[in-house]
């Protein structure tokens, strides 16, 4: 089995299945973690994954973010754990203030659901180090909330250090700054992005297999740590 | 017992996309020049006596949970609760939130959505 990767499932999570079944298609031991918990089992590294926890109730993500296993995520963010954030996962990241900005309801006013082109914009991360810089990927985006915003000044250190990772190409489909799809932390082991890697892993789900980079990125720097 | 209401408003700077779905839908029902933005309002019953104090305790609460400052501003104001509303020391009082201003410093500049 490879490295161990967690889970969180959240009231409300939807693609936490999804999760750990593209952890294991790709070689990892997937480990499912609960909101109320106050461990991480051991994990090497932990995805937050897709949906609509608490019932987006208040603001996406801003009740997830003090469930109870948030504070061990958070914890172990701050020590390097590799932490991905799908989708709702990345509005969790905001609110833990984890990741700078925030997600508003997208600029079209409607639910985006698509298979969107991206741009690798970084590879200087424990998410996406098996993918080439500039490469064009394609990946499932779904949501309702995906703007992202931020000021300037968060935006000019984002992109002055290389931290916004995915950017959309062939047109922005939520009105977020700067085309951004995901961003990483300033160390580079928190992810957060809009589009749902975990659902291009499967020929037979997906139209690209895209989302395996991710995974692969991730179980390459557990092995080489170990 | 004391009524707090807590305004949650988006920052002006912020794209309000459901502001301006009920700005589309008042125009196409005719009530022309009405130009909405959209928040949130929170009325919170706190127990006990009102200080200063409780009052500092709702603004951290509307800091921490009921508004992203990030993107929101929040303003906290007491109402005058039902029983109580003909004391002449319970007057409507409302208030422009120092706390908020001071969380806005260094967030969202000018970047229209």
């Amino acid at each position: 089995m490879g490295p161990r990767i967690g889970v969180v499932t959240f009231p409300g999570s939807l693609d936490d299945q999804d999760a750990l079944r593209a952890i294991r298609l790709c070689g990892g031991e997937p480990v499912s973690l609960w909101h109320g918990s106050d461990t991480l089992d051991g994990v090497g590294a932990v995805v937050l994954p897709g949906g609509f926890s608490y019932g987006d109730y208040l603001r996406c993500g801003a009740i997830s973010r003090f469930a109870p296993v948030m504070a061990e995520v958070i914890k172990a963010a701050e020590a390097g754990m590799p932490i991905l954030g799908i989708c709702n996962g990345f509005q969790i990241l905001c609110e833990a203030h984890l990741l700078p900005g925030a997600l508003i309801r997208n600029d079209v006013r409607v639910f985006v659901c698509k298979d969107q082109d991206l741009r690798v914009e970084s590879v200087d991360t424990t998410w996406t180090s098996d993918f080439t810089r500039g490469q064009i990927i394609n990946v499932v985006l779904k949501n309702g909330e995906g703007g992202y915003v931020a000021d300037e000044e968060t935006l000019r250190r984002l992109e002055d250090e290389g931290r916004v990772i995915f950017r959309y190409v062939n047109g922005n489909p939520n009105g977020s700054f700067h085309d951004i799809a995901g961003i990483c932390n300033d160390r580079g082991n928190v992810v957060g992005l809009m589009p749902h890697p975990e659902h291009n892993v499967d020929s037979l789900t997906g139209p690209t297999q895209d989302g395996r980079a991710i995974f692969s990125s991730v179980f390459d720097f557990l092995t080489a740590k170990v | 017992m004391a009524r707090v209401v807590v305004d949650v408003m988006p920052k002006p700077e912020i794209l309000d996309p459901q502001g301006k779905a009920v700005t589309g839908a008042l125009a196409r029902l005719g009530f022309a020049g009405m130009s909405v933005r959209q928040g949130k309002r929170f009325e919170i019953e706190l127990e006990g006596e009102l200080t200063e104090e409780r009052l500092d305790e709702v603004r951290r609460a509307a800091e921490t949970l009921l508004a992203n400052t990030v993107i929101e501003t929040f303003d906290v104001r007491v109402e005058a609760s039902p029983e109580s509303s003909d004391e002449d020391d319970q007057p409507e009082q409302s208030e422009q939130d120092d706390e908020d201003e001071a969380a806005e410093e260094g967030e969202l500049a000018t970047q229209a959505g």
